[in-house]
Formats: C-alpha cells, structure tokens, sequence
C-alpha cells in the first residue's frame, strides 16, 4: 500500500521518460559487427573444437565485410556530407570522419583477421595446424597442461570474438557524440585488447607481461578520462560535446547552478587537460606513450599490427572529435599544449628509434613518431587539417599492417626472429620479401611514390596553412632522423652479409599474403594516384554539431 | 551544502588513488588504487549532478556505467594478473620487467625465452 503510494507519488511528480528514438539502419556498422561477435560467443560455446577456427574466420570476415559494405551504402545515401545527423538521442554522430574512420577500421580489421588465421608458419603438431595464439591460454606456460594442449592442436578462437568486440568499440570511438558514449567505447575497444595481448603461443611470458604493463596503464589512464569527464559536466551541466561547445563558448542559457561552475575555468581547463590525457595515451604521444614499445613487442605480432593500426586511427578520430566539436572555443587554450606534445612525441619518437635493436619495437617508437606527425595535423584547427589527418590515418593503418605482418614470417626455430641482427642479408636470402618490407618502411619515412609521402604532404601542409610552420621545421627535420632508421634497416637487409645461423622466411599461405599485398597495393596506390583519396577525405572532413 | 565540499574530497580521494597507483608495488593495490580513483570520479558525478538539477540525470546515469564498467575492468585485470602470478609466484609489478629497453649483451627477450625452454 505504502509502496504504491510512494510510486504514484514519484510517477506524479518526475517528468516522464520518452521512449528513445533510434536509427538502426544508420547505426547498422556497429551493430553488424557487434552482432557477429555474440553469435562468435554462441559458436565457441556451442560448436565442437574442430570445427571453430574455421567458422570463427567466417564468422569475423562476414560481421566485418557487412559492417564496410554497411558504411559504403551510408556515404552513398549521403550520410557522409548532406544527410549527417546525430542518432540515438544525439549520443551517435554519423557524419563524414565518422564514416571514413569506420571504413578504415574495417578494411583494416578484416586484414588483420587473416592474418589470425594463418596455420602455415608453424610447423604442424601431431598433424593440426597452428596459429600465432596459446593453446590453452589459462595453462601455465611449460606446464602440463600446455604440453597437452599442444599436443592435442588446441587453438584460442577466442580471439576471433575479441576482436569483433574491439572492432565495435573502435567503431564506435570517433563516431561518439557525448563523453559517456566516448567512455564506453574506449572501454569496450580496450578491454578485449588487454586480453588479446596476453595470448601469444611462443614467448608467453613476455606476452602476459606485456597485458600486465597494458592493462595497468590503461586502467589509469581511462580513470584519468572519466575524471576530465565529471569536471567538464560540472562545468557545463551536459556530456554532449554539441552542448559543451555552447557553454564554453556562451551562446548557452545560463541557470543559476550553471552560473556558479562556469565562473570557474578551472573545471574547464583541468577537465580537458584530465580526457586528453586518457584519450593522448590511446594514441601512444609523449609524455603517454611509455606503454607502446612493451605492449607491441610483448603481444602475438598479428595483434601488435591490428592494434597498432586500428586503435590508433579509432582514438585519433575521437580526439579530434572532441577538439573540433567540443572545444574549438578555447582553441587558444589548448593548441599551445598540443603543440609542446607534438613537438615531443615527433622527436622522442625518432630518436629513441634509432637506438632499437628489436624490429617490433623500432616499428612501435615509429608508431610514437607517426602520432606525432598525425598531431601536428590536428593542430591545424581548420576543414584541410581533418582531411590531412583522416588520408594520413588511411595511409599509416595499411602500412603498419603490412609490416607487421611481414614481421611474422621471419622466424627461427624459436619463432620469429625479431632481432635486428638475425635480419642481416634478408635481402640476399628472400629478395621479394625484402623489397616488400623496404618498400613499407619508405612509407614510413615518406619517401615520395609512397602513401607515407602523400600523408606527410597533407598534414604539413595544413599545419603550416594553420599558422604553425615553426611546427612544420620541427617536423621535417624529426622526419629526416626518422629516415636515417629506416634506411639503416635497408641496408642492413640488402647490403650485410647472411649470418649462417639466420632465419628463414616462412612460405604464407594465402591469408597473411593477401594483407602483405594490400598493404602494397594501397601503400603504392595512395603514392602514385593519391588524387581521389585526398577528394574523399576533403569531402569527408566536416564534423556534425 | 556547497559543491565544494563533494569536489574536495573527490579530489582528495583521486590523488590518494594516483598516489597509490604510483607507489604500490603489489599488483592487488595498484587495482585498488584505480578503483578509488574511479569511486571518486563517482562522487564526482552525483555531487554535480545534485548540484546541478540535472533533469536527465546525466551524471547520475553515467555513475551507473562507471561502476559497471569498472567491475568489468577489476575482473579481467585480476584473470590477467592471476595468469601472472601463477607462472612467476609473484604479483609485485617491479618484477615483471623482462620487456624494456636495454643493451644487445643481456637481451631479456631471450633471456625469459630460455627460462620458458627450460621450463619446459
């Protein structure tokens, strides 16, 4: 009686609460791919063990071709320029980055599944192929139990749903409206990846290290993000970036409440201080990127390229989200800062790279020297800067992704030889493989004919069109060091002796070399014909409010 | 009561979790750490949110995803560090360091590999 009551009392004097109205046919990217994930779920509970590895490739290639065709027949409809809206109550922007970033995550994400699936570099154990993830990835490495595992061929298809999840996130990521939205997608993309990490079959102990140092780096940093978050609500009363924007700018209706916290500009400045940090150690910039190298040596090199090309593009998407839909009112706050981070990470990046002697972690400190490089983009706060930044993204994903996965075919009898050493005379022993992981690492050094060049170009020129030419100098020249490690690497392939105890080149089966060429068919597409790409990404570049 | 009181100790409660984080070496007590840290981002919210006479509780909802969110977090931080502990018998972070930037001559990449071989 009292109960009743008291829920009429509430019903009567709450407003009540309207259904929410939501597009799924414009959210459909997402949910294909996080659909496939759940029925990846239901076939690892469900099939027998013989059948999984190859149904979960099925499965994560459809959810995740669905997913690209979903994101092409939206641009078509023009939900990329004329038609870009807000979904989901404005919790969802679907506009031109969003879509391209979400393109590329998938196109990206589906080469890398293929390169999860490769059985062919691992020589066969009692007659079942493996792949590059534990056998059992709960049994104690040299323990009994993985020596049963390994016996009996067991495989973690696990991965395959984890990366669908991942996916969904990063989808998410760039294309989140309000701060809580942003919250749980770099959640939902981090959280799998943590777990990726730590489930690579050789070197498992490194591998969990490396899911340690992630994981505890991530966690503090995501509490950082989410502290920003309270403090820019209690400054401007809202999560939504659109809303946020009008606060700080002052075009807002001013309530009492809201009077008193946007007096104190502290909220303002200490709460985008707090998200760009969480969402700059996404990214891997100076001073947060002390995690990249460990994680990206430590964790199963098919991961390490998926991580690297994927997480970077989803979480460079959401800060320029924030920064060009939120806070393009107090520009001249914030550019200062992102310009000392810029400066840092490009330098950092290169020179602590010429000192590597390990392949995936000199590939990890260029990663840091490319964000940089993607900053100075960013900072250029006009429509040419978020062109430069999404073409450059393109360019770097596909690049990144080939190169890793070149990296995997290099091995020894320990697995894959990564130290630089052993690749001395590669070129002699493996010409074509060589040339092709040449021909990658020119990208990286943007060399012209090469996607590396074309980005280069684009961001630079829009930095220095932005008003931050000094940045540009900086830049150039950090490109320049960053050169010189490339081209070492180059020449230590074709012009070194083989050492006689060196590695040789696993032959791939057709999966990892379809990703090696795509990666080539696009790094030298966007060098020799970059024309249309740079259209699209032009077209692409308006942010919706 | 002022806003200032809630936001205070929210403050104070984050840096002891910073602090925390930083200074604990037991891999248990970082996770910790960053759960005062997030329970302050809470009190945070809801002060705000209170304060604010939000009539959608933003704040409000967004504590509800936080503390969801975090119990995800703990329970796949606490499966990774038990993967950990039960191969080095240990949970303290500062010796879980066979991955970090050293000199060719003690190449902890294959250091940790021939303890594995070993192992096995």
């Amino acid at each position: 009686m009292i109960a009743t009551h008291a829920l009429a009392a509430a019903g009567g004097n709450s407003p009540s609460i309207p259904a929410p109205h939501i597009e799924y046919g414009q959210l459909s990217p997402m949910l294909v791919v996080f659909g496939a994930a759940l029925v990846g779920i239901l076939a690892e509970a469900f099939l027998p063990r013989r059948l999984r590895a190859a149904t979960q490739l099925g499965i994560s290639l459809a959810g995740l071709v669905g997913g690209f065709v979903a994101v092409v027949v939206l641009a078509a409809q023009g939900h990329a320029s004329t038609r870009a809206g807000l979904l989901a109550m404005g919790s969802v922007a679907i506009d031109g980055p969003a879509l391209f970033l979400q393109g590329v995550i998938l196109l990206t994400a589906v080469l890398a599944v293929l390169t999860y699936a490769e059985g062919r570099l691992e020589p066969r154990i009692n007659g079942h192929r493996i792949d590059a993830f534990a056998a059992q990835a709960a049994a104690v490495p040299g323990g009994e139990q993985e020596r049963e595992a390994t016996r009996e061929g067991l495989r973690t298809t696990e991965i395959y749903p984890l990366t669908l999840f991942a996916v969904g996130g990063m989808l998410l990521f760039p294309a989140s409206n309000d701060l809580l939205t942003m919250f749980v997608a770099l959640e939902v993309l981090s959280l799998p990846l943590y777990l990726m990490c730590a489930i690579a079959r050789r070197r498992r102990l490194l591998s969990q290290e490396a899911a340690v140092k992630y994981f505890l780096l991530g966690a503090f940093a995501s509490a950082f993000f989410l502290f920003g978050t309270a403090l820019l609500y209690g400054y401007a009363g809202s999560l939504r970036l659109g809303e946020i924007a009008d606060v700080v700018s002052g075009v807002a209706p001013v309530t009492p409440a809201l009077a008193v916290t946007t007096q104190n500009d502290a909220l303002l400045l200490i709460g985008l201080a707090m998200v760009s940090v969480g969402l700059l150690f996404k990214v891997g910039a100076v001073p947060f990127h002390s995690w990249t190298p460990d994680v990206y040596q430590g964790a199963p090199t098919p991961v390490t390229g998926f991580m690297a090309a994927a997480t970077k593009t989803a979480a460079f998407g959401a800060l320029l989200r924030l920064f060009y839909v939120a806070f393009p009112g107090i520009r001249w706050d914030w550019r200062p800062v992102m310009w000392g981070v810029a400066i840092l990470t490009m330098v950092v990046g290169s020179i602590l790279a010429v000192t590597q002697q390990d392949v995936k972690r000199l590939l990890a400190y260029s990663s840091i020297a490319h964000a940089g490089f993607i900053l100075t983009g960013l900072i250029a706060t006009d429509r040419r800067g978020v062109a430069a930044v999404l073409f450059y993204l393109l360019a770097y994903s596909f690049v990144t992704l080939g190169a890793f996965a070149v990296v995997t075919l290099v091995r020894d009898s320990k697995g894959e030889a990564t130290h630089l050493s052993s690749w001395a005379g590669l070129g002699r022993r493996s010409p074509l493989l060589a040339a092709v992981f040449a021909l990658f690492l020119l990208a990286f050094a943007g060399i012209p004919l090469t996607s590396g060049f074309t980005g280069k170009f684009a961001v630079f020129q829009a930095a220095a069109g932005g008003g931050a030419a000094p940045l540009v100098i900086v830049g150039v020249l950090s490109s320049a060091i960053a050169a010189f490690f490339y081209i070492r690497v180059i020449v230590l392939m074709f012009f070194s002796d083989p050492q006689p105890s060196g590695p040789a080149v696993a032959v791939p089966s057709a999966l990892t070399a379809t990703t090696i060429a795509f990666g080539v068919l696009v790094t030298l597409g966007l060098g020799l014909l970059p024309q249309y790409f740079l259209d699209l990404a032009t077209k692409a570049s308006i942010f919706i409010r | 009561m002022h806003l200032a009181y809630p936001a205070v100790l929210a403050v104070l409660l984050f840096s002891v979790g910073v602090y925390g984080v930083l200074a604990r070496r037991n891999v248990i007590l970082v996770l910790m750490s960053v759960e005062l840290m997030l329970n302050a981002v809470n009190l945070n919210l809801v002060a705000f949110d209170v304060w604010l006479r939000d009539t959608l509780h933003a704040g409000q909802a967004l504590t509800l995803f936080t503390i969801t969110v975090a119990a995800a977090e703990i329970g796949l931080g606490l499966a990774i560090v038990l993967l950990v502990y039960r191969t080095r018998r240990t949970a303290a972070v500062d010796r879980v360091t066979a991955l970090g930037d050293r000199h060719e001559a003690d190449d902890p990449a294959d250091a940790a590999e021939e303890k594995e071989q070993a192992a096995a």
